[in-house]
């Protein structure tokens, strides 16, 4: 099921990456448009609300720049292609293929990381010219965790979102579920609001569920602020690991049960 | 008897599209609780905000709460209506048939903005009103004629706004094709209309007044409503809702000079 080795990866990497170059004003766009924490920013600031969770106002734009990092580099849009095949009946060719066509998605991704890259630095460039103050250069151990947990931020997304893509094997429509899910990775991942903002009712039981893992803790790591590390890592692994079974049999039961279009 | 001929046209619009899209029930379903929990959500993000302070921008919690109600209306409209016609328009342009579009002998702007309709957006608008009536009890609002005439026409203005920004943004495709990205930045830019205009800093303000005219679309109907809306911000509103209307309809009739079909 899963035979990749290393020349295959590198080839999938670089078809998607010539690819993705060729819709540059695209990703361009997808880029400007993940700029809502900067909205929230402003709010903040403009009425000292962060007063009360003892965060200046540095830290909590530093917050906020690194939220819109790690959104940009984990973003996933699995389900939409996916479904999109499906229902075109592109899947078939991909199943005859000795390769998983997850992988041809996951290249997708990366590439259009690696694309999506000097667009953000071009904002965040922007972000410190206006917020002069807010400069900093986190040390290079931060920096290379906060990188790790943007990556196992992404897999869990991305297995969230494989997962629900099984689904188009039933439904043929299965967005509309990925659009029920981002409801709360949008107000519970700390995208809007840091998570330590949130009232004690809810934080008595978010730090079990995975949304606080896929902005929160990468942007607290990479903005310096308080977060505890080791739990957050083990959190994050255990949602992989939890994750990927059902992803695998999911995928094994869809493909059984999955019938080409027009039969 | 033209206008005669576009409500019967529309109606039939209504009746297919609506029974293609119950094709998916569970589908239709599943977008009933998704418009539910994001109106949770953001009603949380402003509980959030109203811990420890009592008043964002000069407003309340309860008077936040009617923006986030004309907020609830508009993107249900825009669900229901902008999004699943308007993105459409990247797909007749990619695939040309666009030409069929412009052949039927019907305007090509109504064909294209009112084709489609997802039912899943009724129920955004209906929970949008909820609260406004909500929000009247909590405010004591004192409702009259002029109040509720004032309302409906500020309400109007601004579909009349949202819709002219999406036409914009989706007729650009004539140009650049790919463009269904470029309705995600409005979008992203939209959602700052869930949020007092004053709570934001100055030069924000001004960009979402002039550049992107955002602050109009929630925060004058949301003034109405509270009985504080200047008489010059309701003219002004009505003139923008003016202009960008007439001009997303030059615009539109000016891309179409440039509409080359496909592989042509």
């Amino acid at each position: 099921m899963f035979n990749l080795n290393k020349n295959k990866l590198i080839t999938l990497l670089k078809v998607q990456y010539s690819n993705m170059l060729e819709y540059r004003v695209e990703i361009a766009l997808w880029a400007i448009s993940g700029i809502i924490p900067f909205f929230m920013l402003n709010i903040w600031t403009n009425n000292n609300l962060n007063e009360s969770i003892n965060l200046s106002n540095v830290m909590l734009s530093r917050y906020f720049l690194s939220a819109f990092f790690v959104r940009q580099f984990s973003v996933v849009w699995v389900v939409f292609t996916f479904e999109e095949d499906a229902l075109l009946g592109k899947i078939s060719p991909y199943l005859i293929q000795p390769l998983n066509p997850f992988f041809r998605y996951f290249a997708q991704h990366l590439a259009e990381q690696i694309t999506r890259f000097p667009f953000a630095i071009i904002i965040a460039l922007i972000f410190f010219l206006i917020n002069p103050e807010s400069i900093w250069i986190p040390n290079l151990s931060l920096f290379l965790l906060a990188c790790f947990s943007t990556f196992f931020s992404f897999l869990i997304q991305f297995l969230i979102q494989s997962i629900i893509a099984c689904f188009c094997f039933w439904t043929e429509k299965a967005s509309s579920i990925e659009r029920l899910l981002f409801i709360p990775t949008l107000f519970l991942s700390g995208l809007l609001a840091p998570v330590i903002s949130f009232p004690e009712y809810v934080k008595s039981w978010i730090y079990l569920t995975p949304f606080p893992y896929l902005i929160d803790f990468p942007a607290n790591i990479l903005s310096g602020n308080n977060t505890n590390i080791i739990s957050g890592f083990f959190m994050q692994i255990f949602w992989i690991s939890v994750l990927f079974p059902i992803f695998k049999r999911t995928w094994s039961l869809g493909t059984k049960k999955y019938t080409a279009m027009g039969s | 008897m033209k206008l005669k001929k576009y409500i019967k046209i529309y109606s039939l619009f209504l009746s297919t599209s609506i029974a293609s899209e119950l094709e998916y029930k569970t589908n239709v379903i599943i977008d009933f609780i998704t418009a539910i929990l994001s109106l949770v959500g953001s009603v949380f993000l402003l509980t959030i905000f109203f811990q420890n302070t009592d008043n964002i921008g000069g407003w309340d919690f309860e008077q936040a709460l009617i923006i986030q109600g004309i907020y609830t209306i508009l993107n249900g409209i825009t669900n229901t209506w902008f999004n699943p016609n308007l993105t459409e328009i990247v797909k007749h342009i990619r695939e040309g048939t666009l030409d069929f579009v412009l052949l039927k002998p019907l305007d090509s702007q109504f064909f294209i903005s009112l084709n489609k309709i997802a039912p899943a957006g009724f129920l955004e608008i209906i929970l949008g009103f909820a609260l406004l009536f909500y929000c009247i009890g909590i405010n004591q609002i004192n409702i009259n004629f002029s109040f509720l005439l004032l309302c409906l026409i500020t309400l109007c203005c601004s579909i009349v706004i949202l819709y002219s920004l999406w036409f914009l943004i989706s007729t650009t495709t004539i140009w650049f094709v790919k463009t269904w990205n470029a309705t995600e930045v409005l979008r992203s830019f939209l959602y700052i209309g869930r949020f007092p205009l004053n709570s934001f800093s100055f030069s924000l303000r001004i960009f979402f007044s002039i550049f992107v005219p955002i602050a109009f679309i929630t925060t004058i109907p949301s003034e109405v409503f509270l009985g504080i809306a200047l008489i010059w911000e309701i003219s002004l509103e009505i003139i923008v809702a003016i202009v960008f209307f007439l001009v997303s309809r030059r615009f539109w009739l000016f891309a179409l000079k440039y509409y080359t079909s496909a592989s042509s």
